[in-house]
């Protein structure tokens, strides 16, 4: 049974970038980026981004865009940008999937399928009503490449990156326009996948880390389709005083950017250089820690939040949401988005909202109730986070009875409740430039800039796993049904006996020949003796 | 039906009934306790099994080395508590740290509605420590529990380095699909109790804590570990939560296949598991783990920091680790190996535990009695009960027909409220009139909360003959002079049926252990014939003296009898910690005590003197 694997090994067929190298399609461009970026716990992030561009009229053709063995027709007429990630939210990892776009569910679940990511969606008929969300799958299990390997690709190596401790999985579909008129679009597809590697488990310790170590493989040639080929390493200096990490090979040219905020510095490898690969046959980057960072907890973000059921008990629970601005002297609003499965029915007057001890009135609530098994319930508030505070954001609800045939196959799991959607201007460290998406790394394009002095941030809180009243669908079931008729019975007599009142009939004189007589007189119609 | 609903069958049913009374009592009374005690045989006791698919073999691999690590890691614990006096917080936030776990602490405190003389505290405060291993690549969605508590003694110290060690030994899996939580606690239960509620974001035990800074989704299973030495001879298991609450079954029969996987010698209520269950002496000591299960659970106290998290439906056992004159000794890589197991063993779950069973009593570790089997005894005792409130009703019935006198009857209703007041003051006052009490008395508050709560129980004794008596005056009717009691006696009958009906349900040792003693006494009680006998066995039977009873056969069957005295001051040291536990961890022992069966029983005490 797959379900029972801790990981289940699913196979993606023919999905990748390298499909491309090698299929020729005409007027097509293909741009590859690895990031790689250390982090302070010691982890490392990578990054990969394939971005294929096609200079076609899909909308006018009709044309299937055919990725591999699963189609996705573009939706006919219209011009929405899609995407789906299939990332197990995790608050601590700075590395929010950027999903701006609303789409329909089915697309959600095809999309899912190509995946491979083996969703579990909360509810039947829970689809997510848009606005700034962007489907998430709840619970996703790792999936396993099955790649023609060139360029970047080389490095997805299947059971290295079941080492990993977080990964995360997006495909977008967008319009983009040809010439500054927009008279004509081609569309791009863009798809990432992000690992973080466990310095403990792989690194056995130590924070030195090299492309080979992580990946088991070395990068040798260029994808020789890709218009562009890059590899950045974030080397920025923790501490100004010295050099804390050396690279090697050294890189040749630097790139600084701002990123979430702060300034960035990192070192490119271009692999249509032919000087850096052709040196040594194959190209294994490598970084060392000149002075190892102490084993401490890493930097908190200025947003971050955490969301948990609480209370106990089948009847009744609070979905409580941890809002943390940690900046020390700005306050920043937040855009709260949470649908809610129609059988948490949620009670809305106890929304309550708290911010250092006193209630924080947002300045927009927008409500939907849910609808018994067709919509879930949508709330979106605008909430204003003091600077330096916890803001709680709480309501409570009801755990309903479901029909006995709407339990998922595993009642006892439980149901999953969609983490919420936040999203916000942070305050940046470092006035940022607008950026020419064109001419900047892909990986921009993961940290959206909206001016100077603010980043855009979309975090994903935990989903939730909560418990429904199930009733026993074992045999015992099947006695509670017959003791329940049984105790019906009975309590009918009973109920009976209870509220009748009894008459004494007077002895019944005579036998056989008068009851004879009545018995002819009932047929006559004449009353008996 | 047809039986009842015709007047002539009725009234032949209603004398035999009535006739035959006292026999069908005492055969009901014997049949009940006769079946209870053929509990241990086997067909009723049947062999445990494990329900649960996902935990269905043993076929996992436990390469857990760390021993030695661990030693270490106890010497080291042991070395800054004994420093610093106290949970060593840094030092395990530093270590935990340095095992690749993402560390929290939790702060708290209570101020206890008296002083524990037991455990020597009264306001205490402390903080937890705990970290969180996160399953790669998965949402936080679920998590497992390793929980030790540490007292303010130095035990347990072993129970914190294999702790630490397992975690370091799991940290480097990659196999985990639920978060795991490795919580230590100080004040043991306190701590435990104060880390769930902020954990479950409520307050039920007015603790102060901070809240927590992680969490890691819904708690599966948890398992709390106590050891404090560097081998043991045999692992202990303790089952028995909160208010009598158990963990489902396959919780322990996990533990028992990894127990016999590892061959570890396992024991249940500090016994051994009989081998022949065909012979009499099989059964026979089996009936002595049944009897210490029923005083436990009974007790309704948790029995190990794991009986706190049966409240959150977290299955949760505890492991403890005895170390005895035996010759044969396992070091800790042997308790490492079956903690691994099974904690690999919860992380395939797909479900929270629910196949197995929930009600069920153990006469043996791989024994069980499941709750359809056991029902039956608490039935035959309670059915006691219902002839004698019928045989009751029916001679009401016949003398009160025709003679109904309206306002004339006193009335059953009248000794109701005193009784009811009297258990309401006994809930109340020992605890709020501490403070007046040690003002006026040469005791401590300890002292006076239960010297308080035995007065009030006594006063309780002297209620009758003050409160019915001006309104008997007006009862004193020449037709009927048996009315008035046998009104209040098909009452509390009822009432008491009610009472014990619903205890049994939601914890059947209570509710068996109450019926064995109240049942007969309450079936005899009458203001007639010998009345001093009939008020000795009832005082004898009485809740208060039924716990002083239990505590001696508790004591007798752990081979460790009790003089009087030792008795007594165990008696006295219980009633303390049975106030203090209700008001600490929620447990319902004392206000179902004072409230409920207290002034049921006080009801018959009025029967008896009824004038």
């Amino acid at each position: 049974m797959a379900a029972a694997m801790p990981l289940a090994l699913l196979v993606l067929l023919l999905l990748g970038p390298g499909g491309w190298c090698l299929a020729e399609p005409p007027r097509d461009s293909l741009r590859e980026e690895l990031v790689i970026t250390p982090l302070p716990s010691g982890d490392v992030a990578a990054t990969f981004q394939f971005r294929t561009r096609w200079d076609s009229e899909l909308q006018r053709e009709g044309v299937w865009i055919n990725l591999g063995r699963s189609s996705v027709m573009s939706s006919q007429g219209s011009s929405a940008p899609l995407s789906t990630s299939s990332t197990p939210p995790t608050q601590s990892l700075p590395l929010p999937p950027s999903n701006p776009w609303v789409w329909p569910m089915t697309l959600t679940t095809t999309f899912c399928a190509m995946l491979c990511c083996r969703g579990r969606w909360s509810a039947p008929k829970t689809s997510p009503p848009g606005r700034s969300s962007c489907p998430v799958v709840p619970r996703a299990s790792l999936i396993s490449f099955h790649l023609l390997q060139a360029g970047l690709s080389v490095l997805l190596k299947a059971d290295r990156l079941f080492h990993t401790s977080y990964h995360s999985q997006a495909v977008h579909i967008r319009p983009v326009c040809r010439n500054a008129r927009c008279t004509s679009i081609s569309w791009e597809l863009r798809q990432t996948l992000s690992v973080v590697f466990d310095a403990f488990i792989t690194g056995q310790g130590k924070k030195d880390w090299s492309l080979f170590r992580m990946f088991s493989r070395t990068l040798t040639e260029p994808c020789p389709l890709a218009s562009e080929s890059r590899v950045y390493v974030d080397i920025t200096t923790y501490n100004q005083d010295n050099e804390t990490l050396e690279v090697h090979p050294p890189p040749t040219t630097t790139y600084q950017d701002v990123i979430l905020g702060t300034r960035k510095t990192y070192a490119i490898y271009d692999l249509l250089d032919t000087a850096m690969i052709n040196n040594s046959r194959n190209l294994n980057i490598q970084l060392k820690w000149k002075r190892p960072p102490e084993n401490e907890a890493p930097p908190v973000p200025f947003l971050h939040a955490q969301r948990y059921v609480s209370g106990y008990g089948l009847q009744k629970g609070e979905l409580s949401t941890l809002l943390y601005n940690t900046h020390p002297y700005r306050a920043f609003p937040v855009l709260l988005l949470d649908t809610v499965p129609w059988y948490l029915r949620l009670y809305v007057h106890t929304l309550t909202i708290t911010s250092k001890g006193k209630e924080n009135k947002p300045s927009y609530i927008h409500y939907q109730p849910a609808q018994d098994r067709l919509q879930p319930h949508l709330l979106e508030m605008l909430i204003q986070l003091p600077a330096n505070s916890v803001t709680k954001v709480s309501i409570q609800f009801e755990r309903a009875l479901l029909k006995w045939t709407e339990y998922t196959p595993d009642p006892n799991h439980g149901f999953y409740v969609s983490p919420s959607v936040l999203s916000a201007l942070v305050p940046s460290m470092v006035a940022a430039k607008p950026v020419d998406w064109e001419e900047s790394p892909l990986f921009n394009s993961l940290f959206p800039v909206s001016d100077g002095s603010n980043y855009f941030v979309r975090l994903y809180t935990e989903p939730l796993l909560v418990n429904l009243p199930t009733p026993d669908f074992s045999m015992p079931y099947n006695v509670i049904c017959l003791t329940c008729t049984v105790v019906a019975v009975c309590y009918g007599s009973f109920y009976n006996l209870l509220t009748r009142t009894f008459h004494i009939e007077e002895p019944r004189t005579g036998g056989l020949a008068k009851r004879l007589a009545n018995l002819i007189r009932r047929a006559r119609g004449v009353p008996p003796l | 039906m047809g039986l009842l609903s015709d007047p002539v069958r009725r009234r032949a049913l209603a004398r035999l009934v009535l006739r035959l009374n006292a026999p069908l009592c005492v055969l009901s009374y014997v049949a009940g306790i006769a079946w209870f005690l053929a509990l241990v045989f086997p067909p009723l006791t049947q062999r445990t099994y494990m329900s649960e698919n996902a935990m269905g073999s043993t076929m996992v691999e436990e390469q857990f080395a760390g021993g030695d690590r661990a030693r270490a890691f106890a010497r080291d614990f042991a070395a800054h508590r004994k420093k610093s006096g106290a949970l060593p917080v840094a030092w395990l936030e530093r270590t935990m740290r340095s095992v690749g776990l993402e560390v929290y602490t939790q702060s708290f405190s209570r101020k206890l509605p008296f002083p524990d003389e037991t455990h020597e505290r009264y306001m205490v405060s402390g903080t937890n420590v705990y970290g969180i291993l996160r399953a790669p690549r998965a949402a936080s969605t679920e998590s497992l529990v390793l929980t030790v508590p540490c007292g303010s003694d130095s035990t347990n110290s072993q129970a914190v380095g294999l702790l630490l060690a397992l975690a370091a030994h799991f940290r480097g899996q990659i196999y985990w699909a639920k978060d795991i939580v490795f919580l230590v606690t100080e004040h043991d239960l306190l701590g435990t109790e104060a880390w769930l509620e902020a954990y479950h974001d409520v307050n039920v035990t007015g603790m102060q804590s901070s809240p927590l800074q992680g969490r890691a989704g819904a708690i599966q299973a948890a398992v709390a570990l106590e050891l404090s030495s560097d081998v043991v001879t045999s692992l202990d298991v303790a089952v028995e939560g909160l208010n009598g609450q158990l963990p489902n079954l396959d919780l322990l029969n996990l533990f028992q296949t990894f127990c016999q996987k590892g061959g570890l010698l396992c024991t249940l209520q500090g016994k051994l598991q009989p081998e022949d269950w065909t012979s009499l002496d099989g059964p026979l000591q089996g009936l002595q783990t049944l009897l210490l299960m029923v005083l436990r659970q009974a007790s309704g106290r948790p029995h190990g920091s794991h009986g706190l998290f049966l409240r959150y439906r977290v299955e949760a056992l505890t492991l403890r680790g005895i170390n005895s004159f035996r010759q044969y000794k396992y070091d800790l890589v042997a308790v490492g190996k079956a903690l691994e197991g099974m904690f690999r063993k919860l992380n395939h779950l797909l479900e929270r535990l629910h196949q197995s069973f929930f009600l069920y009593l153990l006469p043996g570790l791989s024994r069980f009695v499941s709750i359809g089997l056991y029902m039956p005894a608490v039935g035959f005792l309670l059915l006691v009960l219902g002839l004698k409130a019928l045989e009751l009703w029916m001679q009401l019935h016949e003398a009160g027909m025709g003679l109904e006198e309206p306002g004339g009857a006193p009335g059953p209703s009248v000794p109701l409220p005193p009784s009811q007041a009297m258990g309401l003051a006994l809930y109340v006052l020992p605890v709020l009139g501490q403070h007046v009490a040690t003002q006026h008395f040469p005791v401590a508050e300890a002292e006076a909360v239960v010297l308080t709560l035995l007065a009030i129980y006594a006063a309780g004794l002297a209620l009758p003959h003050n409160t019915h008596r001006p309104l008997s005056y007006r009862v004193v009717s020449t037709q009927a002079p048996d009315r008035g009691w046998m009104a209040l006696k098909l009452v509390a009958l009822i009432y008491l049926a009610l009472q014990l009906g619903c205890i049994a349900l939601t914890n059947f040792s209570l509710g068996f252990l109450l019926a064995t003693t109240m049942v007969p006494t309450a079936a005899l009680a009458k203001p007639h014939g010998p009345r001093t006998l009939y008020a000795a066995l009832l005082v004898l039977t009485s809740p208060a003296a039924t716990l002083l009873g239990s505590l001696f056969l508790w004591r007798e069957l752990q081979e460790a009898p009790l003089s009087l005295a030792e008795g007594w001051q165990l008696f006295l040291a219980a009633l303390a910690q049975g106030v203090l536990e209700h008001h600490t961890y929620g447990a319902l022992l004392f206000p179902l005590l004072s409230l409920g069966l207290y002034p049921c029983w006080l009801l018959f005490w009025n029967v008896l003197f009824w004038k």
